[in-house]
Order: C-alpha cells, then structure tokens, then sequence
C-alpha cells in the first residue's frame, strides 16, 4: 500500500476518462497458506473518486475485484488543470487517496 | 386515569411514527451512499438480487463485455455500458462465485453509465452486468469460460 495509485485522466471532447490502477493484495479469505490455515481477506470495499470536490463515481467492491484493481470510467465536463481524486477504503480500515491533474 | 394513559401513549406512539418515517426518508435517498452490505455477502445469485431490489428484467440495451475464454480467472476484464436512460447503477455479478457481486458503481449525474473493471471468476459461468435505471433493475449477461480458476490455486 506504500506504493502510489497510477492514475490517469484525459480529457477530450468534452468528456473525461479515468484509469486508476490500485495496489492491493485483495485478498479473498477463501485461500489457504502453504500450511493450510486460510488467509485473512482483505480487500477494498469502497473507492470514491472525485472531480475537484465533485464525486463522479462512487464504487462499492467485494472480493471478487482482482489483485491491483484496474477502474476505467468516463465523466462528463473536466478541463485540463482539473483534479481527479480517487480514494479508496479496505476492510481492514486502511484507507489511500491519491490526485492527479487531467 | 388508565385513559390518560393510553391516550398518552397512542399519542406518543403516532408522533414517533411520524418521525421515523420522516427520518427514513433521507435515508432512503442516499441509500446508494451506503454500501449494499448483505447483497455482498449473499451466496447465490437469487439472494443478491432479492438485496439488490428484485430479479432484473433481460435488457438488450446493456453492453456487458468481457472475454468469450478467461486464461487466467483471477485477472478477468469486464466492461459495462448501459444505454439505459436514467442509469443510476452498475452492479456485476459473477454467477458462481462464493459470494456472486462482484461490484457495485453509482453513477452520478453527468457520469457516463460506463465502467470496466477486473474480476475473479472462479469457474466457467455466466457474468451478469446488473443494471439499475429509473428505479428499476436490468440484466445483461455473458458466458466466460475460464480455463484456470479465479482462487490462484
């Protein structure tokens, strides 16, 4: 979680595309160690992500989301200079935000 | 003496109906602001949809794409468009797995009703692109089969 969300958002005709890639073990808890005790889950269960102060796509996740989740959406309106914010919360609690300009 | 009582009571009882109808109220209208905990954890296709608000209806207006063959079930593209006017909702569901929803996406006004996202299927079955428009629920769905299971072994 140390390492930072890849995000990256252009905009062009009047619309604006997001690619978010996450880093997250999303863990299902239905796996098994070498040993065969089961791995705890842990997984991100909310993702918000923000135009400026705007919320523009709000994302509820099981575990069924692969490990490093990849997010790919569209937004109307955004300008180039624009912040795209994307934060994210796991069921541990454990929490990320990261911006980036369009 | 008893009268008063009761008087007072039903009175009691009407005025905290009153509230807890009008405070349920708001809740409901950010309902999509929470995440939809028990259709999460359903097991079976039926149960997330009976959370969800219901069976959806098969709309040929939802573009759900993903692989025809998944090599690697764990790493498994899903993309969903709906043409559905008034789209709230994206949910995906993954017929098979242990707890079928996948991912829900709320979309706000002036958010395109377009979302990919990478899944875990488990084995080879149906993903269903759930689709949430104009307070009621629509289905699109696609077979994947899957070659090598979503769990990593």
């Amino acid at each position: 979680m140390a390492s930072r969300m890849r995000i990256r958002a252009k905009a062009a005709d009047g619309v604006t595309e997001v690619k978010a890639l996450m880093s997250h073990p999303m863990e299902t808890g239905q796996r098994k160690d070498a040993e065969g005790n089961p791995i705890p889950a842990h997984y991100i269960t909310e993702v918000t992500a923000l135009h400026n102060d705007k919320v523009v796509l709000q994302a509820y996740w099981g575990a069924a989301v692969s490990q490093n989740p990849f997010l790919h959406f569209r937004f109307k309106g955004g300008a180039e200079g624009d912040t795209v914010t994307i934060k994210w919360v796991d069921n541990k609690g454990e929490s990320q935000s990261d911006d980036t300009k369009i | 003496m008893n009268h008063h009582r009761r008087t007072f009571l039903k009175l009691g009882g009407a005025a905290f109906g009153a509230v807890a109808t009008a405070a349920l109220w708001p809740l409901r209208a950010i309902a999509a602001a929470v995440r939809p905990n028990a259709a999460f954890e359903a097991t079976a296709l039926d149960g997330a949809y009976k959370q969800l608000g219901g069976t959806p209806a098969e709309s040929a207006d939802i573009d759900l794409s993903t692989p025809d063959i998944a090599e690697n079930g764990a790493v498994v593209p899903v993309s969903v468009t709906s043409k559905l006017p008034g789209t709230e909702a994206i949910y995906i569901l993954i017929e098979k797995n242990p707890n079928p929803l996948a991912a829900g996406f709320m979309i706000p006004e002036g958010t395109e009703p377009f979302v990919s996202v990478r899944v875990k299927v488990a084995q080879t079955c149906n993903v269903i692109a759930v689709v949430k428009a104009g307070g009621k629920l629509y289905s699109a769905a696609k077979e994947t089969k899957v070659t090598l299971g979503g769990c990593g072994g």
